[in-house]
């Protein structure tokens, strides 16, 4: 593979001058936490962080965006989306897969050219995780903690240095005219190798099963009795799909100004825990009960995303677990389905074995 | 004439409705207003029987709408039959000839007529379910010797509820259709059958081999009918349902629609019951 390799020293500089063209955003504390915002001070920008509070999907769908401005007479109506040029820097590999995923849906069928605008306005500098960042994340079971594409460039930390991967040529345009950047000598290589390497093992894993049965889990667990219990503790806040980076159903809505003259068409983040989510005109509510619209969202994660999409719909970033006032988590959850599964199978497993030959 | 629906992906954005104006009004029920739409100049809709267009008012919203004109009948103006039930539609139920609405669409997979060529027709309707009904009924009956018996059982709450009565009238008057009514609550003049839709199944008796079902009304309606069709032994692809959830946007994104993983808004709203046995949510 082809790395380029940028001092330290150099790294403040080399974002100073992408701020020229471009809108920057990367992670910053706030509160105690990390959240992804513009990058006004280097210095403000923390490469090493916890996940942060909403994922960087917010630049790419974003919590509330026009569609289409009008004026009410009729006289005029236009579209709305005018994205800005914007690289979002240390961006964690779960990230970059729930963004593949996005790609996937918005250009499947019809294509969302709004989503699309964005998506070509954004530059992706991601990093590679070195060491799983919270208690809640499993990106090792779900196969995210590292990413061979989907970004533009990929960083490693390597101590004195950042090593480069390019993935795009918008990724390699990122260094014209910065000259402090060298091609990886083999010495460079060797860094690289026992830095990806030592990493593994700072990667627990969380699952007791693998992501390629996890679809499989889910449809055997559809009556499961696990649902009715999450249901019981959910309160339906929707914090859950708020935070999650694979998470996009959103709401379309009209806004009209006070002299109702000029008017907007605007989509806005939804959640499928919120009990209108599935309801009809006239009242009738497809998912009337939390304990289906729990089961609705573990689904979506662990199979129905795979039947539409072929990717699994969960990257293990483990933010919904952190969000949950209700203490629901991705990793209890998916195991008690196994658990309580193997507990099924089992008496028919030792069935089998007794068979005689 | 180019088709609407290209007009739509041509645009920058697939949200992007396109005007259309109604021609004409005409108030069927207490609920229901039967509105004419015309498209602008050489643009048509295209549709097929069973599919849907999303329908706006700037300024109110957008909703999704059946068609329930029949592509036979859709010849520069298309028809919707709109019940007032929401914010949205109660505007539009204020709106006069002359007024503009937006249409994106047509949108999602009608019934494959095609394939209910030579076969018995079974229709089974409730209530609103005639709105997109209507649409494959006047196709069939605008194209009769391509298909066999047309029979149709249709429910509604009470006798004025029935829409397209004068439709229903001609209908009726054919020897080449059967038609069977119910209502939940007879009136005075009414001498038919009383009681929800499964009480007409005995009326019926199909060549179930040749037969195709085809269901459209109120969801907790699908769950009794199924279970008259599988006694009437109709093979499992041949009983076709529409599938109406909130469809938000129409063009399998927003995550409103969705039947387990499917987008009904794309791969529906009709779907035979072979594609449906293994949804868990079709018929929860």
């Amino acid at each position: 593979m082809n790395f380029k390799i940028m001092p330290k020293a150099a790294f403040p500089g080399w974002v100073n001058r992408l701020r020229d063209h471009h809108r920057v955003v990367g992670p910053k504390q706030k509160h105690g936490q990390y959240v992804f915002d513009v990058i006004d001070d280097v210095a403000d920008l923390v490469l090493h962080y916890s996940n942060s509070v909403l994922p960087p999907k917010k630049y790419l769908v974003p919590q509330k965006e026009v569609l289409l401005n009008y004026r009410l007479d009729g006289s005029h109506l236009e579209i709305a989306t005018e994205p800005e040029p914007t690289v979002i820097l240390g961006v964690h590999t779960c990230d970059v897969h729930a963004l593949k995923l996005f790609d996937r849906i918005f250009s499947q069928g019809f294509t969302d050219q709004h989503y699309q605008a964005h998506r070509e306005s954004v530059t992706l500098v991601s990093l590679e995780c070195l060491e799983t960042c919270s208690a809640n994340s499993f990106c090792r079971d779900m196969g995210t903690a590292s990413a061979t594409d989907g970004f533009d460039l990929h960083m490693i930390d390597l101590g004195a240095a950042y090593a480069f991967s390019v993935g795009t040529e918008k990724g390699a345009d990122l260094f014209k005219g910065f000259h402090q950047v060298f091609d990886a000598l083999d010495s460079d290589l060797a860094v690289i190798n026992e830095t990806l390497q030592e990493k593994w093992g700072r990667f627990p894993y969380r699952l007791d099963f693998d992501v390629q049965e996890m679809p499989e889990l889910l449809k055997a667990s559809f009556n499961s009795a696990l649902w009715d219990e999450l249901g019981q503790k959910c309160l339906a806040c929707g914090s859950c799909t708020q935070v999650c980076p694979t998470c996009y159903c959103f709401d379309v809505t009209d806004e009209v100004d006070l002299l109702l003259e000029e008017g907007q068409r605007v989509r806005r983040w939804d959640s499928c825990q919120i009990h209108e989510f599935a309801m009809v005109a006239g009242g009738h509510n497809f998912r009337e009960r939390l304990a289906a619209r729990q089961r609705h969202r573990f689904m979506r994660k662990g199979k129905y995303q795979m039947d539409a999409y072929g990717m699994v719909g969960c990257v293990g970033c483990g933010r919904c677990a952190r969000a949950c006032l209700a203490h629901i988590t991705p990793i209890d959850v998916m195991n008690e389905l196994y658990v309580r599964s193997q507990a099924e199978e089992a008496p028919a497993l030792a069935g089998l074995m007794e068979a005689p030959l | 004439m180019n088709m609407l629906l290209d007009e739509v992906k041509q645009s920058d954005s697939i949200y992007m409705p396109i005007p259309a104006r109604i021609t004409a009004v005409t108030t069927l029920t207490a609920q229901e207003k039967l509105f004419t739409i015309e498209l602008p100049h050489e643009l048509c809709l295209n549709h097929e029987p069973g599919q849907f267009v999303q329908v706006s008012v700037f300024g109110v919203g957008e909703a999704p709408i059946s068609i329930t004109s029949s592509p036979s009948r859709s010849n520069g103006t298309f028809e919707l039959c709109i019940r007032k039930v929401g914010d949205l539609t109660n505007v539009i139920h204020r709106m006069e000839r002359g007024a503009l609405l937006g249409i994106r669409g047509p949108f999602g997979r009608g019934f494959p007529i095609e394939r209910f060529r030579g076969k018995d027709l079974l229709f089974v309707c409730g209530g609103l379910g005639m709105a997109p009904l209507r649409s494959l009924v006047n196709e069939v009956l605008d194209d009769r010797g391509n298909y066999g018996r047309v029979i149709l059982l249709y429910g509604a709450r009470q006798p004025a509820d029935l829409l397209f009565q004068d439709e229903l009238a001609q209908w009726q008057a054919r020897d080449d259709v059967e038609v069977h009514l119910t209502v939940d609550c007879p009136d005075e003049g009414w001498n038919r059958c009383v009681g929800v839709i499964t009480r007409l199944f005995p009326e019926v008796e199909v060549d179930a081999r040749n037969t195709v079902a085809v269901v459209v009304g109120p969801p907790v309606m699908y769950r009794f009918v199924l279970k008259e069709l599988k006694k009437l032994r109709i093979p499992k692809g041949n009983i076709w349902f529409s599938f109406e959830r909130r469809m938000k946007c129409g063009v399998g994104k927003c995550g409103h629609c969705q039947l387990n993983h499917v987008y009904t808004c794309q791969s529906g709203p009709s779907f035979n019951f072979a594609e449906l046995e293994f949804l868990e949510e079709a018929f929860s």
